[in-house]
């Protein structure tokens, strides 16, 4: 991550370490939704602030905000004190920041994950996780000895649902025989329960464990275990050296640099990112030696022809878990029934919660 | 050696000033930690407790961040006085707003005057209802209210969380964990174009007024005061033990069910999973900190409904952590309860010798 984090550095006092700063007073500011020091979501974000600051950017952050009552107040006081830009980096933001954009027509708003676009200074962003899911996918698939995947799902929202799918698809390419198990945790942080939930699915006989929850309990768990694990939103292979293969890193610092400099240059617009491996939004952290060098370099391949649109991670035929075809032979999943997409593909087991 | 003595001549005065000691010597306190993490204290004080409420919008946002401390706090008062020990307001919140706002969402997409006092008073009786379970099992099981009433915190959370995810979620929501935003008929008018403070704070205001008539005013007031200054007196004096806990319970819980329901109506909207940021524990500090009394307790809801919003202000001006917030609010309880030691306790340094320290 200090690698990535220099890169920017670098790249930013090269790029605007000696022009005019137009606007001295031009602040960003950032509400996220847990501790900077989660090792997950929000540190991935506060990294991305960093990168914001190394651009010579004044910055702000608030963090810990619960999605409730309070997020309203704390979006309102950053565009009150002076912020031009304010990132809103949860899902549970969405209905403050519409609301208080409507009250702010000349302060900028990025809300992340979200789907209202309610006023025209609101944009919306997120990454396309599930590439790396298909790479986790590929890798699970290669390097199970019981042919079974165990996931620590979140929410049956569209995008854990799909980052489920995308790597269950890509395991089943390598290995027809796997299964997906998945345990519901219903949060998105809690050390406590991701812990419980591996090691149940370590108990009904997975060897690969991923999740799409924020700490690093369910890799420590897999070290502990001695089974597989994946590092989610940020490079974990510090809390799990043996057992980690690699992780998906969330990147968001090129984006947050190129946004915050086009609202202080005056050439910011509403738009809908959906930024995935080929700009850099979603990376891949280091691939544990223990894969094999053969299987390193597959990936890596996959992970290029995924950058370049060569291969996509919802290539038909896709069947649901009854047998109906989702995706035809010789088409790809188009990105309306990407963000919808609320059933499982054959080879995971059990329901999606109700 | 050290003895401790108990006093017998507490003054009034000193009794009701205590809690401004506490709350000067956390501001104290506040301030050698700034000074420690590095930060100017009196700049940060001044971000901490006078910027935050420095304009109407943040007046008006103490006082909604207040309402619900202060009614649930008011609840808590007639428990706490009657030596009942209800921890679990919040579930009794929680459990109220998932009664009121069930009421509101049958009332998705209907107008009518009548909504809103319905699901208000919805609330109210789910609070009370969550709030008997303890009490019965006090009263007729001999449980002890401070595990049932903890315990239940976390059912009615759990139970919020199912019907959030599953059976009440959005249909339109992508599965997000969230109910659709209740119609305007069952949302709490504001009081003020722009402002967020709503008609709940009426609700806290009553329950200011209703509280100190019934404590003062009545005989179960004087029933609730003289079983908590000694349980054995009340039962020789005749009172009606039983009845007296279902009662103080349900008063109890109907405040917090209130709290809860002002808060989905109110800035909310909706029912999600994060309704609430434990203002049922931390209603526990501001009903100590009021001195268990109706007024001293809308004095202490600002007071630390402050530290909420100075947390705020102190990060986003001076990237001061948020967690001093909590830190603050840890720090007032702390020097309350240990200015009551001190003041209800003599401590005697003696001078003894060998002897008379073997018996």
């Amino acid at each position: 991550m200090y690698k990535n984090f220099f890169r920017y550095l670098i790249s930013a006092i090269f790029l605007l370490g000696f022009s005019v700063n137009s606007n001295a007073d031009f602040k960003v500011g950032f509400v996220y939704v847990g501790p900077t020091g989660d090792h997950g979501w929000t540190f991935q974000h506060h990294e991305g602030r960093n990168a914001v600051e190394a651009a010579g950017i004044k910055t702000t952050f608030v963090e810990s905000v619960p999605e409730g009552a309070d997020a309203e107040r704390v979006i309102r006081q950053l565009a009150q004190s002076g912020h031009d830009l304010i990132f809103t980096t949860s899902f549970g933001y969405m209905d403050p920041t519409n609301k208080v954009a409507k009250d702010f027509p000349n302060v900028k708003f990025e809300h992340a994950t979200g789907y209202k676009r309610e006023h025209s200074n609101v944009s919306t962003y997120s990454a396309r996780f599930y590439e790396g899911r298909t790479l986790l996918g590929h890798i699970a698939g290669k390097m199970t000895k019981t042919n079974t995947i165990g996931y620590i799902a979140s929410f049956p929202i569209p995008e854990v649902i799909r980052g489920i799918n995308a790597m269950t698809l890509a395991a089943q390419k390598v290995n027809p025989n796997i299964k997906t198990k998945i345990v519901w945790v219903f949060t998105w942080y809690d050390p406590g329960k991701e812990a419980e939930a591996a090691q149940a699915l370590i108990d009904q006989g997975a060897d690969v464990i991923m999740q799409h929850t924020d700490s690093t309990a369910p890799v420590q768990t897999a070290e502990k275990a001695g089974v597989w694990s994946f590092g989610q939103a940020s490079d974990m292979q510090r809390f799990a050296p043996k057992s980690i293969l690699t992780s998906i890193i969330d990147d968001w610092a090129p984006y947050y640099v190129e946004r915050a400099i086009a609202a202080r240059d005056g050439t910011w617009n509403q738009q809908d990112t959906w930024h995935g491996l080929k700009e850099g939004m979603v990376a891949m952290g280091p691939y544990n030696s223990a894969m094999g060098a053969d299987l390193v370099k597959e990936v890596e391949q996959l992970q290029k022809d995924l950058a370049s649109g060569k291969v996509h991670s919802f290539t038909g035929p896709i069947y649901d878990q009854k047998g109906n075809i989702l995706v035809a032979e010789g088409k790809v999943a188009d990105d309306g029934m990407l963000a919808g997409m609320s059933v499982y593909v054959k080879g995971v087991e059990g329901d999606i919660p109700k | 050696m050290i003895k401790i003595e108990k006093r017998n001549d507490v003054p009034m005065a000193l009794y009701f000033f205590t809690p401004f000691i506490a709350i000067i010597l956390t501001i104290l306190g506040g301030g050698i930690i700034f000074y420690i993490l590095g930060f100017n204290p009196i700049e940060a004080l001044k971000f901490y407790f006078i910027t935050p409420i420095s304009n109407l919008y943040g007046l008006s946002e103490l006082l909604l961040k207040a309402t619900p401390l202060c009614l649930i706090a008011i609840g808590l008062s007639f428990c706490f006085k009657s030596n009942n020990w209800n921890i679990g307001a919040e579930g009794q919140l929680t459990f109220g707003a998932i009664v009121g706002g069930g009421v509101a969402l049958l009332f998705y997409n209907q107008e009518g005057f009548y909504i809103l006092p319905l699901v208000i008073l919805a609330g109210a009786i789910g609070g009370m209802i969550f709030a008997l379970i303890p009490a019965i099992l006090k009263t007729y099981f001999n449980t002890n209210e401070i595990l049932v009433s903890l315990m239940l915190v976390y059912v009615s959370k759990l139970l919020l969380d199912y019907l959030v995810v599953g059976p009440w979620s959005n249909p339109e929501g992508f599965n997000f964990p969230e109910t659709r935003q209740f119609s305007n008929s069952s949302r709490m008018p504001l009081l003020f174009e722009g402002l967020r403070i709503h008609a709940g704070i009426f609700l806290a205001l009553a329950a200011v007024m209703l509280s100190w008539f019934i404590l003062y005013k009545t005989y179960l007031g004087f029933q609730i005061k003289v079983s908590g200054l000694s349980l054995k007196t009340a039962k020789y004096a005749g009172f009606k033990g039983k009845t007296m806990i279902l009662v103080v319970f349900m008063i109890s819980g109907a405040c917090a069910g209130l709290a809860g329901v002002g808060e989905i109506t109110g800035p909310i909207g909706q029912l999600h999973r994060m309704i609430s940021p434990d203002y049922g524990f931390t209603a526990i500090i501001v009903a100590f900190l009021g001195r268990l009394n109706p007024f001293g307790i809308i004095f202490a809801s600002l007071v630390v409904a402050l530290t909420y919003l100075g947390a705020e202000t102190a990060q986003i001006f001076l990237q001061i952590p948020k967690y001093t917030g909590q830190v603050f609010q840890g720090m007032i309880l702390f020097f309350l309860l240990a200015s009551d030691y001190l003041l209800f306790f003599k401590v005697k340094i003696l001078n003894l010798k060998k002897n008379e320290l073997r018996h």
